[in-house]
């Protein structure tokens, strides 16, 4: 592996400002496998005053990589966490790609951390080692005599702030493979008192999302979108925007998807664009009723399956004394992230663009401009900014609102910068959902109450086909992430069938935090349930019993038993019930027992849920329980009580006040444990996501009916 | 049209027709954007401010409402005491995530706090159900009220 200090060009411009080091791994190295391309990717850097910067190069939705990233180059330097700032990225998927998703930089799948770890701790250990040897080289010391903490260089019986060294450092060799700190070492992996690097400016007004870019003589744009998937503008009359104050003009887009209604604020924008009247071609667009799809799906779980991802061997089930049997239902839904959908775009000097953007995948629209204004991928920047939430929302993979933005922008005269804003209500009813999906399990049970066997049948509409992704998760037809939690489980099933079905698709989906997770947990683990109940087991016994020897099995039956453990399980205090379930997403391994009051007919009410993760190194503890404590929250809301449904092809949600969010009385105290571990790290973003709703659904069937068909309000529940 | 606006001790003369929420006088005119859009419809929370010290959804006050009246936004709640108590609870739990809801969050704990300093869970519950936090930090809005609660009480 070659590691380069110095990058000539830049350091020459940075010099006038005081030296600036830049530390850089060769992506020809380990840390960007089979890229063989000679830039050097910076991480790192450091001024002379000796304040260290971190460059993040995934993007912050409130999942904590700006607080982790630092905390890897804080480790290896050696600084407390107040020397240590960051920066987001520029967009260059050949410096900052993602190394889980090849030369592609952006953040899914839960992979900040685990793709990072080893990267930014090397970085952090080059920067250390070329500051000691300028630190050795300044005093006449041996390097090896020399440390670093809290930013002072010391040895010898000499000390300096790194800031003294950095101006000599830029002009050595970084050893090829830096020493990396023994865990043993380490102060702030792993320290549960790391606080968050951006809470202070998230509390008093000071950060600055997308939403927030004013750019002088910008106009800010809302589209007029059709009311159906599918339709096109035929025409329109803004004759009642004219006596809006501010408003600017309309205009159709270039590929008839929108009108543009640009104005010279927000608030004019909003009134314009209801004065708007925009007659549509709707001969093509989607006119199915959501009870159609549903009647689809649920259709497509009984004859053949159209995929058998799994052995389709009927003998076992033939065998069973006993089975159990369950349908599942799961609805649209929508992400509806706080911040609401937007961008900016202007024009730079030198004929490029820059787009400002809570940009969770930055090469999509970085291709997605680069193609529309015809300029070469230099010419765009992606100035990444906070994110105020996502979900998977501002990942698409036809960086959707971008190119809404990037053609608004292309038709004016580009000589003011153009702010698309979505509305509360564009989100909403603007696609990209979790998609409809549905199960259909029969599990075979021996006279002795063991499984035999297990027929998984599945039918939806596929995420990543027909997207730039599918070659990466699309073999023979199936798409993984339709599959994923099932056709993969740790638990050892005799007998298992898994067959899959494509449905059409109603409207846009994507990728929904825990993406396949949030159906298929769902079914595992609550025909688990149901299989242990047929058979008279404990759930937590039967469960285990189906967890052998192997690492993946082991892993999962401890944070099963750990849960189980923290939470009394069993032993419920009076009046309340308990329900369990365990899964592995995204690497990681959480069990949720989720403790309930009252009764399916009077009202539920959620009074806690303990939570055990194992997700490998914990490299901040405290953002592992928040994230966990957040997942939790994000799948019960959204079990409890919400679904996109559509009526003659029309969203018939259109806000929070029918798209309710989880609001602060719904759950009740969230207790999470870590499993120490020395396994690299995986994934925390997703997977507290998909065991909460089903351990809801075990508690509320211990004593009440049994929830199949999502939202659980529709099948029978009401909640406190 | 012309009117004047005292935010955060300073007066201001803004430039806006009657029945322009005060939202987008405070985010795209005044350029203070601490103040969140969220739903445009009072049903979150991230707009909130506080006219003469209440706490008020912006998205849904009208500027002409608030003629005369003082205005307080995220940006000047730490010179209160009860702002400052807020703010550094929600620092020692790390209460944000995405961070976008929150100061409309801490605009309404602070509300709550200066009518109820000890306020039960249910009490915080009921004032706070219109916030929303899409990342639910809730057990840790819960806990920063409880928090600064101790903090003011010094």
């Amino acid at each position: 592996m070659t590691v380069n200090t110095s990058r000539r060009g830049f350091l020459k411009g940075a010099t006038a400002a005081g030296a600036v080091l830049v530390v850089g791994l060769r992506p020809d190295g380990a840390l960007a496998a089979g890229n063989t391309q000679a830039q050097i990717n910076p991480f790192v850097k450091i001024g002379a005053d000796g304040r260290v910067i971190a460059i993040v190069k995934h993007f912050e939705k409130g999942q904590g990589p700006t607080t982790g990233l630092s905390t890897l180059i804080a480790e290896e330097i050696g600084l407390r966490m107040d020397q240590i700032d960051y920066e987001f990225a520029p967009s260059n998927p050949e410096l900052y790609a993602n190394l889980a998703f090849g030369p592609f930089q952006g953040t899914g799948g839960s992979t900040a951390m685990a793709n990072s770890f080893q990267q930014y701790r090397t970085a952090g250990a080059a920067a250390r080692a070329v500051l000691i040897e300028a630190a050795a080289n300044a005093w006449g010391v041996d390097a090896a005599t020399l440390d670093i903490a809290d930013g002072m260089v010391t040895g010898g019986g000499q000390s300096a702030p790194l800031g003294d060294f950095v101006e000599a450092a830029t002009a050595l060799e970084a050893p090829s493979e830096p020493v990396l700190k023994a865990p043993d070492q380490w102060r702030l992996i792993g320290n549960a008192d790391v606080r968050r690097l951006d809470s202070a400016i998230k509390g008093d007004g000071r950060a600055m999302f997308a939403m927030d870019v004013h750019l002088p003589n910008q106009m800010v744009v809302m589209l007029a979108r059709p009311p159906q998937t599918g339709g096109l503008v035929a025409g329109f009359d803004d004759s009642d925007a004219h006596h809006i104050k501010g408003f600017i003009r309309a205009a159709t887009l270039p590929n008839n998807a929108a009108v543009a209604v640009y104005a010279e604020d927000t608030w004019a924008a909003i009134q314009a664009r209801d004065a708007l009247s925009v007659e549509w071609d709707l001969s093509n667009a989607e006119t199915r009723d959501s009870s159609q799809i549903k009647a689809e799906i649920l259709a497509a779980l009984e004859g053949d399956a159209e995929y058998n991802v799994l052995k389709n061997d009927p003998a076992p089930m033939d065998a069973a004394a006993t089975t159990v049997e369950q349908t599942f239902y799961f609805p649209l839904l929508a992400h509806a992230p706080m911040e609401p959908l937007n961008c900016t775009i202007e024009a730079n000097d030198d004929g490029g663009i820059t787009l400002h953007d809570g940009a969770q995948m930055p090469t999509g629209p970085h291709m997605a401009l680069a193609q529309i204004f015809e300029l070469p991928m230099e010419k765009i920047r992606i100035n990444t900014m906070l994110a105020g939430g996502s979900f998977g929302r501002r990942a698409t993979p036809t960086a959707d609102y971008q190119v809404e933005a990037a053609l608004a922008f292309m038709i004016t005269d580009r000589t003011r910068p153009v702010k698309l804003v979505w509305s509360r209500e564009d989100d909403v009813r603007g696609g990209y959902y979790r998609p409809a999906f549905g199960h259909k399990v029969k599990v075979g049970l021996s006279e002795e109450g063991e499984i035999v066997a297990w027929d998984h049948r599945i039918a939806g509409q596929s995420i990543f086909k027909g997207t730039a992704f599918e070659a990466m998760i699309v073999h023979d037809g199936v798409d993984h992430a339709s599959v994923e939690g099932v056709a993969d489980t740790p638990y050892n099933i005799p007998g298992m069938h898994v067959g899959l079905t494509d449905t059409k698709k109603a409207t846009s989906t994507l990728w929904w935090r825990s993406v396949g997770h949030t159906h298929t947990a769902y079914a595992m683990e609550v025909m688990m349930d149901m299989a242990a109940r047929a058979a008279g087991r404990d759930p937590v016994e039967f469960r285990l019993a189906y967890l052998g020897d192997s690492t993946d099995a082991k892993r999962k039956a401890a944070v099963l038993k750990l849960a189980a453990e923290k939470a009394s399980w069993g032993a419920a205090p009076a009046g309340r019930r308990q329900g369990i379930a365990v899964h592995k997403s995204f690497g990681s391994y959480v069990a949720e027992v989720v403790e309930i009051s009252g009764s399916a007919e009077d009202g539920v009410q959620i009074e806690k849920i303990t939570c055990a993760v194992d997700c490998g190194i914990a490299v901040n503890p405290d953002v592992i329980k928040a994230q966990i404590e957040g997942g939790v929250g994000y799948g019960l809301g959204h079990a409890m009580r919400d679904e996109i449904t559509l009526t003659g092809g029309v969203v018939d949600q259109s806000n929070f006040p029918d798209y309710e969010p989880l609001r602060i009385g719904d759950i009740g105290a969230i207790e999470t444990h870590i499993v120490p571990s020395a396994e690299p790290p995986t994934g925390i973003g997703e997977p507290g996501t998909p065991p909460s709703a089903p351990a809801l659904a075990n508690a509320i069937a211990s004593t009440g009916p049994r929830v199949a068909l999502l939202p659980m309000v529709n099948d029978g529940v009401s909640f406190a | 049209m012309s009117q004047r606006l005292k935010l955060n001790g300073v007066e201001h003369e803004v430039d806006a027709e009657p029945g322009t929420p005060l939202l987008w006088v405070i985010r795209d005119e005044l350029k203070l954007t601490g103040t969140k859009f969220g739903c445009g419809v009072a049903s979150c929370g991230a707009c909130t401010v506080h006219v003469d010290g209440e706490p008020m959804r912006s998205c849904q006050t009208y500027i002409e409402d608030v003629d005369g009246a003082e205005i307080t936004t995220i940006e000047a709640i730490g010179n209160t005491a009860a702002g400052a108590a807020v703010q550094q609870a929600w620092q020692e739990l790390d209460v944000v995530q995405c961070g976008y809801c929150q100061s409309g969050q801490i605009m309404s704990a602070v509300g709550l706090l200066t009518e109820n300093p000890k306020p039960s869970v249910e009490e915080i519950h009921d004032y706070m159900h219109g916030n929303a936090c899409r990342c639910a930090t809730y057990q840790r809005i819960r806990a920063g009220i409880q928090r600064a609660s101790e903090i003011m009480e010094g």
